[in-house]
């Protein structure tokens, strides 16, 4: 019975051009919504098969403003069972101060006689790419770590991982309770159902404000780098166009010729 | 690359469904070098068009849109993308059932297959659907779902076979430029095209293109909410576009639209989400598509429960995954009509804007042949852009009127049923006396108009059960006997009715009398003091409106004419004005407020107010002329739209207060009251006969059909003549006819009292169909007090139109008998017109 405590962030959906917000320290998200990243869904995605696997649980927490419990209930409706939004200001908080927030939810559930064996999150945030909260987390909490993975279940008081190497497929195990950095690819994140949609609206939601004194992250400002330049030239249409796309492949070295 | 023509004659923006089609008609319709831009890529540029759900319900209640949808239903089926499913409107509560049978009528009006069947045989056709949760549905079976890209796709590549068409994809409007309000040029990113037409069809971006024109199209962007749910096991084995009904959640206001394994549930139930057209996202910085925004969960989380109950087992598998939730850009409107025809405020600039999948095909052929001939086939008096005054373009007024329009989408709307939002705009100057008198005020294009009088309410017990007054509850909504009272009162007494709504507008100039002449039916060459009430056709012979017109010197003519298409009127004048510049028009609206007075006792009012002669040979019916009452100039006018002796009395606005109290006072004795547009409208109007144009006359109709011929037709020359002399050597196709309904009792016992818009049948209950192939519906309806009689006014196959002929009408799934009363302009009140002519 593995008890998982998956961690989302709120960020701004972006798939095409970037738009930041007047001051520059954000990115502005009014046409495009927000989500978390591909790989935070797939964390959540094997929170909830380890729970469901081993009769656990999964609680999701996010860390941010209020706004967050849309991301919380996203995270409900596909299969965890329950919330914690620790309420804060996230362009106060630097990865630092995340997981040290991070770390007293777990400590205190803990304490409270919740166990909390396996900590998943996202390999980085989408937004920051930070690539550090969940290291910062094992430190916090003196426990094993592993990055890059990109599934995992639990066997016993171990946990099995696997993630892409330079030479292959690496396979970790490492014993309970530890940290899990998930990167997408692994497991397919599911869509929620409408029955699960329902649920995840009464499901609980615990709302904290962290205990600790953010430090910051030192973002003095973000930038949108300049588009890159490119033109579509059209080679021609149907079965003429064969020879000029020949051209090109041989030109660009696709081909001999 | 598609070169960028240097010049145009004409530029369509967009290449959405309305877009394709106005291309399509315009090369078939003989337009050559036609140039289409749109700023997306073809086949879908990202428009409202690309997300649509494209299904098609035919049923509306109004024929304008009715006509539209059958007409694109015709042209999907040519393009060969149209695919029947059928669909069901279902009801969950009896007030639904009942608006159920409201449209099986209009279904009936419009010649539209359809019926109403049991929970059991909905089921039939969709297993999945829990009959326990409805009463009943309406069934109609010739529902279906179109591809409108492809329709598109289909159109732009008809038009371009003609050789008429160059296509523009990626290509952004940047600019226009007018000069002496007509449109020349338009700037793109890949050039500029000069021209002097262009046409709008940019939907939900329409607003900010226009403004580029300094033109108003008063629209918004507005979120529709949906989703898609599979894969559903129950959806496996189905193949093709659809194989089930749609069904459509009415008291939810939601739809279930089955798509290969998916449901598609769709809503109209949330909060109105509105956007402005600034505000949309280019196509790089949306997520999916400018119209494609991030789905808010919770604003649509209640419909999700909603649906669940009416499809539990389908819906709630843990298998059905949302995979496909957006909050869709569609255009609103402020009375819920598309926005159709050429600009009032820029010449070559036209709209084809906030129009439906459903109307998409339809509207582009009525637009083209609008451009082309003046006129369509298809009447579009309800759609005209030009209906709109100045308040109603405001982006507050249009804010308003959509966040309250939104939720009648799929609600139960009553025929005279009254916008909340953006009220007391147009003020009468008697308004605040209107007030103290307990007005019950009706808004007509933001004219405060009092319907009827709380002060009259005496007037029910003096005059009893004449009042006819109504026991069911939609019959009486929005109405008063109250009405009927001072119907009464007007027709024993005399009555004083607020006018202040008409617009008003001069002719003038050296060459009024040429203008007018060229435009109007009537004889407009009469001595100055003369009032003429004509007809005004288009080239074609039909109505595109009628009104009066005062001589009031050799080279001014006073139009007068109603407020809610009077904006229409003005700009019909003013296309027709003399092209070197002999007449202009002068809006006179806001600078004359009118109190019309009428009844026995009329003259004896105005006699104790003024020293004129206003005997009847001394100032005869139809003339016009100043009298003194008081210390006010008055321009009287003695004609009558109510039957009665009497006079409009048009006074400086700052001066109508001044006026309601002078002819309250002089009315005391005499016994007149208030009278308010429930009698000046329908009672008054009814029982005289007297056509209301939007209702028995639009530009489908003619004057020989409406029973409105005059034994000469003058020899000067006017729009519409040819057409109108042929009109008169043919008998007509349809006629006009006044009915008595003879029973009112429905199978409950209770009396009722239709509305308008029922289906008209045989006595025994078939259908009838007139020489167009239209099937016969109400066109006004209401109390004749004074004959203690209901009235119905409709057209009629020839043979159907002779008096005393027994037919009947449908309501609310009854049928009741009426009988033929008048089957041409003679009334069934005062035929002999003795009263005004008194």
């Amino acid at each position: 019975m593995t008890n998982v405590l998956v961690c989302i962030k709120r960020v701004p959906d972006v798939s095409g051009e970037v738009l930041l917000t007047e001051d520059g320290m954000s990115v502005d998200a009014r046409h495009v919504g927000f989500t978390v990243s591909p790989h935070e869904e797939c964390a959540v995605e094997l929170a909830t098969q380890v729970a469901d696997a081993t009769g656990g649980s999964a609680t999701v927490l996010t860390l941010g403003p209020s706004d967050g419990v849309e991301q919380l209930r996203s995270a409900l409706a596909v299969g965890c069972s329950s919330g914690v939004l620790v309420e804060a200001d996230t362009d106060r908080f630097g990865p630092a101060d995340v997981a040290a927030a991070i770390a007293d939810v777990v400590r205190a559930r803990e304490a409270a006689g919740d166990s909390v064996d396996l900590v998943l999150l996202g390999n980085d945030a989408a937004d920051t790419g930070d690539f550090q909260v969940p290291v910062r987390l094992a430190y916090a909490l003196d426990r094993p770590v592993l990055t890059n993975i990109s599934s995992c279940e639990v066997d016993a008081d171990r946990v099995i991982a696997r993630g892409d190497g330079p030479d292959g497929t690496e396979i970790f195990e490492v014993p309970l309770p530890a940290v899990v950095a998930v990167l997408e690819g692994g497991v397919t994140p599911r869509y929620p159902s409408i029955t699960g949609r329902m649920k995840a609206k009464k499901a609980p939601i615990d709302i904290q404000t962290p205990t600790v004194e953010p430090r910051g992250s030192g973002r003095v400002r973000l930038r949108v780098p300049p588009p890159r330049s490119g033109t579509v030239e059209v080679l021609g249409q149907g079965a003429d166009a064969a020879p000029a796309v020949v051209d090109l492949l041989v030109k660009i070295g696709v081909v001999s010729a | 690359m598609t070169a960028v023509p240097q010049q145009a004659q004409v530029v369509v923006i967009g290449a959405g469904i309305v877009g394709n089609s106005v291309v399509y008609h315009l090369a078939r319709l003989g337009w050559r070098n036609i140039v289409q831009i749109d700023k997306g890529p073809l086949p879908n540029p990202g428009g409202s068009t690309g997300h649509a759900s494209n299904f098609i319900f035919p049923v509306d209640h109004s024929r304008e849109i009715t006509d539209l949808t059958l007409d694109s239903v015709r042209q999907y089926k040519d393009l060969g993308v149209f695919t029947e499913c059928g669909g069901f409107e279902v009801a969950r509560t009896e007030a639904r059932m009942e608006e159920l049978r409201r449209r099986i009528a209009s279904a009936l009006a419009w010649g539209i297959p359809a019926e109403l069947v049991t929970p059991e045989q909905v089921v039939e056709k969709v297993p999945f659907l829990d009959p326990s949760v409805i009463l009943g549905a309406f069934w109609s079976p010739t529902v279906g779902v179109v591809d409108s890209l492809r329709a598109g796709t289909l159109m732009r590549e008809r038009a371009q076979e003609l050789d008429a068409l160059t296509v523009l994809a990626n290509a952004e409007v940047t600019d226009m430029t007018v000069e002496d309000g007509r449109i020349r040029s338009v700037r793109t990113t890949k050039g500029d095209i000069s021209t002097d037409c262009v046409v709008i069809a940019c939907g939900v971006w329409s607003p900010k293109l226009a403004r580029m024109a300094g033109v108003h199209i008063p629209l918004t962007p507005a979120v529709h909410q949906m989703i898609s749910v599979g894969p559903l096991p129950q959806l496996a084995g189905t193949t093709g576009e659809i194989s089930y009904p749609i069904v459509r959640d009415m008291d939810t206001f939601c739809y279930e639209r089955q798509h290969g394994s998916d449901m598609e549930v769709g809503s109209y139930a949330h909060r109105p989400i509105l956007m402005e057209p600034e505000e949309i996202p280019s196509i790089d910085q949306a997520r999916l598509s400018p119209t494609e925004l991030p789905f808010t969960d919770e604003d649509f989380d209640p419909q999700l429960e909603q649906a669940l109950e009416l499809m539990p087992e389908l819906l709630g598998s843990a298998d059905a995954e949302i995979r496909y939730a957006i909050n869709g850009l569609l255009s609103l409107t402020p009375d819920g009509a598309p926005i159709l025809g050429e600009s009032p405020e820029v010449k070559g600039v036209w709209s084809a804007a906030a129009v439906w999948i459903k109307e998409g095909p339809g509207v582009g052929r009525l637009l083209a042949e609008w451009m082309t001939h003046g006129h369509s086939e298809i009447d579009a008096s309800h759609s005209d852009i030009a209906r709109f005054y100045p308040h109603q373009r405001t982006r507050e007024h249009v804010r308003a009127r959509t966040s309250e329009g939104f939720n009648k989408t799929y609600g139960i709307v009553h025929p005279s049923e009254q916008w909340t939002s953006d009220r007391d705009v147009r003020l009468a100057p008697m308004h605040a006396g209107e007030v103290e008198l307990g007005a019950v005020f009706f808004e007509t294009a933001g004219w405060e108009r009092p319907h009827w009088y709380a002060s009259n309410e005496p007037l029910l017990g003096e005059y009893g059960d004449a009042v006819m007054s109504r026991q069911n509850e939609w019959d009486a909504r929005w109405w008063s006997p109250i009405i009927n009272a001072e119907h009464l009162a007007m027709r024993e007494r005399a009555g004083y009715v607020d006018l202040s709504a008409f617009t008003i507008f001069d002719v003038a100039g050296k060459g009024a009398l040429d203008a007018v002449q060229h435009i109007a039916v009537g004889q407009m060459n009469v001595a100055p003091g003369r009032v003429v009430y004509t007809p005004i056709l288009d080239e074609r012979g039909g109505f595109r409106a009628d009104l009066t017109i005062m001589r009031l010197a050799e080279d001014r003519f006073r139009v007068v004419t109603g407020g809610a298409h009077g904006n229409v009127d003005r700009k019909w004048f003013i296309d027709h004005l003399p092209t070197e510049g002999s007449a202009h028009v002068a809006d006179l609206t806001s600078a004359y407020t009118t109190i019309g007075l009428w009844g026995p006792r009329a003259r004896d009012i105005l006699g104790s107010l003024t020293d004129a002669d206003i005997s009847h040979m001394g100032f005869p019916f139809s003339t016009c002329r100043e009298v003194e009452l008081g210390s006010l100039s008055v321009l009287a006018s003695r004609i009558s739209y109510v039957g009665e002796l009497g006079w409009e009395l048009y006074v400086p606005i700052e001066q109508g207060a001044r006026l309601w109290e002078l002819v309250r006072e002089a009315g005391r004795p005499h016994g007149a009251v208030p009278v308010g547009i429930g009698v000046y409208g329908t009672t008054g109007r009814l029982e005289k006969g007297y056509r209301a144009y939007g209702a028995e006359l639009d530009s489908e109709r003619t004057i020989v059909e409406a029973g409105m011929m005059r034994p000469k037709v003058k020899d000067a020359d006017f729009v519409g003549r040819e057409a109108y002399l042929k009109q008169r050597d043919n008998a007509p196709e349809t006629v006009l006819c006044t009915m008595t309904v003879d029973d009112h009792t429905s199978a409950d016992g209770s009396k009722r009292y239709m509305l308008g818009g029922e289906p008209v049948l045989s006595a025994d209950g078939a259908p009838l169909t007139d020489g167009h192939g239209h099937h016969p519906y109400v066109t006004s309806a209401g109390s004749a007090p004074s004959l203690g009689k209901h009235l119905l006014m409709a057209y009629l196959p020839p043979e159907e139109a002779s008096v005393g002929n027994k037919l009947s009408v449908e309501y609310f799934g009854e049928r009741y008998p009426v009988t033929v009363a008048s089957c041409d302009a003679t009334s069934v009140f005062d035929p002999a017109n003795e009263r005004i002519r008194s």
